[in-house]
């Protein structure tokens, strides 16, 4: 009888965290819409083929190598086959923290969640280097991206490894329930890297402090991108909780959701009024922004706050992109889409605010482990933009960047007119 | 014959449209432009940075027409698109040395 419970756990656990899973893989649609809407005509089938073929090269390099240096196992995912049901149901037997302890689930469930994590991390630096970069160069480093540079980091936070064999950053009192740091951050700092080696777009500044729009091409796509990136967020941090199949973690990851929506809207009014304030008009593309940094600030920590403290800390995030766009713009630092802005920044200001509702939590430790993550990822992606930029080039010529990376980069339009057949 | 170009409010359209087919004539050609005349255009804000739409979307309506029809499309053009606010557009005409209609190879004011 006790047995079949376990199968039933078991069941309920994997299940939980397929579909999970799978949400977090539909963000990567709402990725590929937001940047597609927020990029100019000419450069639209250039960044939807860097998603999706990003996404690819994401799932394969962590199936290759980067699950293994995360969590350890074996390259290829040579172990992952069959399992062993009685010996999970011995495992279930001696659990010790009981019924509703950790939580026991397929393998191949766990990669299945974790790969889809490394794809959200690799796909923030596509927008942040959209309609410049070549398409080929930024492909080489989502490799070294989602095959080392990012099992690395995921290694030292949720593998519980030593960092470099110095410090250990869980015993340090770091957290980063979902990914706050360890994805969205970290996404953002390869990013930055790419953009400082990459320079702005053509034209965008002025010789004289000027700072010139390029308006998106396609406001539906960039909101109906927003609105799937909310949705698969709730698989984001909901999976986060790493168990459904008992009361306590049932309704932890009920919470889990309600605080993810709550801070989604909380960011997203603020931003309206921030840019509604600062600029006189509502700015859709600041709303947008505003929506996903309130899910990237509690995405460190969605379960313990209260709903109104996380619409709270989602405020904050609103706020804080709209201030950071407008920054990075006077830095002239170029980010079409914000993503530097909403991940990074709010990434990090997530990190900073997971002592204010979890005890076990230190200041430091967030600090340390913030650290740990920006400066590895940072350098590391420096190197890497580095390497690429002497041997192929990371930026088209100028020419193809006026006439459109569609062309130079796919020879395809993302909406054609007048073409005929030989 | 003559061709007739006006540009003119785009929410106008319809009006000029059917103001043009009761007094008979049979076929207009019509583009989407942009353009501006004494109406300028105005600022606006993209992330916080401004740039200038000085281009206004009209609509450019067509027609190719016989002499004797040329007064009235004038009139009716100019009724129909009027708003009396800036910005209502321009009527230019031009001579029009040839026409030819493709289907049955008649020219001349057979063809418009």
């Amino acid at each position: 009888m006790e047995s079949n419970l376990f199968h039933l756990q078991y069941a309920i656990d994997t299940f939980y965290f397929l579909v999970c899973g799978a949400l977090v893989m539909w963000m990567a649609a709402g990725f590929a819409m937001l940047e597609s809407g927020l990029v100019r005509a000419k450069n639209t089938t250039e960044i939807l083929t860097k998603n999706v073929a990003l996404f690819a090269v994401a799932c394969t390099m962590y199936l290759i190598c980067g699950y293994a240096i995360m969590y350890g196992g074996s390259i290829v995912l040579s172990g992952m086959g069959d399992v062993d049901v009685d010996a999970v149901l011995g495992e279930f037997a001696g659990r010790e923290d009981g019924f509703t302890g950790g939580s026991i689930y397929s393998g191949a469930a766990d990669f299945f969640f974790q790969v889809v994590f490394v794809a959200t991390a690799m796909s923030i630096v596509s927008g942040a280097v959209a309609e410049r970069m070549k398409l080929w160069a930024f492909l080489v480093f989502a490799v070294f991206m989602t095959g080392f540079i990012y099992p690395l980091e995921g290694a030292w936070t949720w593998g519980g490894k030593d960092v470099f064999g110095m410090y250990n950053l869980g015993d340090l009192g770091f957290s980063d329930f979902a990914g706050s740091g360890i994805v969205h951050m970290a996404g953002a700092a390869a990013a930055l890297a790419g953009v400082l080696l990459l320079g702005a777009r053509k034209g965008k500044y002025g010789p004289n402090g000027e700072i010139r729009a390029f308006p998106g091409a396609n406001m539906p796509l960039a909101a109906i991108g927003m609105f799937i990136l909310w949705m698969g967020w709730f698989g984001f941090n909901g999976g986060s909780v790493l168990k459904l199949g008992d009361i306590a973690n049932a309704h932890s990851v009920a919470m889990v959701f309600l605080n993810t929506n709550a801070a989604a809207a909380g960011g997203a009014i603020a931003a309206l009024i921030t840019a509604r304030l600062m600029f006189g008009k509502a700015d859709l593309t600041m709303l947008i922004n505003g929506a996903l940094a309130g899910l990237v600030v509690i995405t460190a920590e969605p379960s313990t706050p209260s709903a109104l403290t996380a619409a709270i800390f989602g405020a904050f995030g609103g706020v804080l992109v709209v201030l950071s766009v407008v920054t990075m713009d006077k830095l002239r630092i170029d980010d079409p889409v914000g993503a530097i802005s909403v991940h990074g920044v709010c990434g990090l200001l997530g990190l900073l605010l997971v002592p204010v509702t979890n005890s076990d939590v230190s200041f430091s430790g967030q600090i340390i482990g913030a650290l740990t993550i920006f400066v590895w990822v940072f350098i590391a992606s420096l190197v890497v933009w580095g390497i690429i930029k002497a041997v192929m080039g990371l930026r088209v010529s100028e020419e193809d960047e006026y006439e459109g990376v569609d062309l130079s980069e796919c020879g395809m339009e993302a909406y054609p007119e007048f073409v005929s057949s030989k | 014959m003559k061709l007739v170009t006006a540009i003119i409010k785009p929410f106008k359209l319809d009006d000029v449209r059917e103001a043009l087919s009761e007094i008979g004539v049979q076929g207009v050609t019509v583009t989407e432009v942009k353009g501006f005349g004494r109406q300028k255009g105005h600022t606006e804000l993209y992330r916080g940075a401004e740039y200038v739409v000085d281009f206004l979307p009209k609509v450019k309506v067509e027609v190719a027409i016989g002499d004797s029809l040329l007064d009235q499309v004038i009139e009716s053009i100019t009724k129909a698109a009027n708003t009396g606010k800036i910005g209502d557009g321009k009527i230019f005409v031009t001579e029009l040395e040839q026409a030819i209609r493709i289907r049955t190879g008649e020219t001349g004011e057979e063809a418009v």
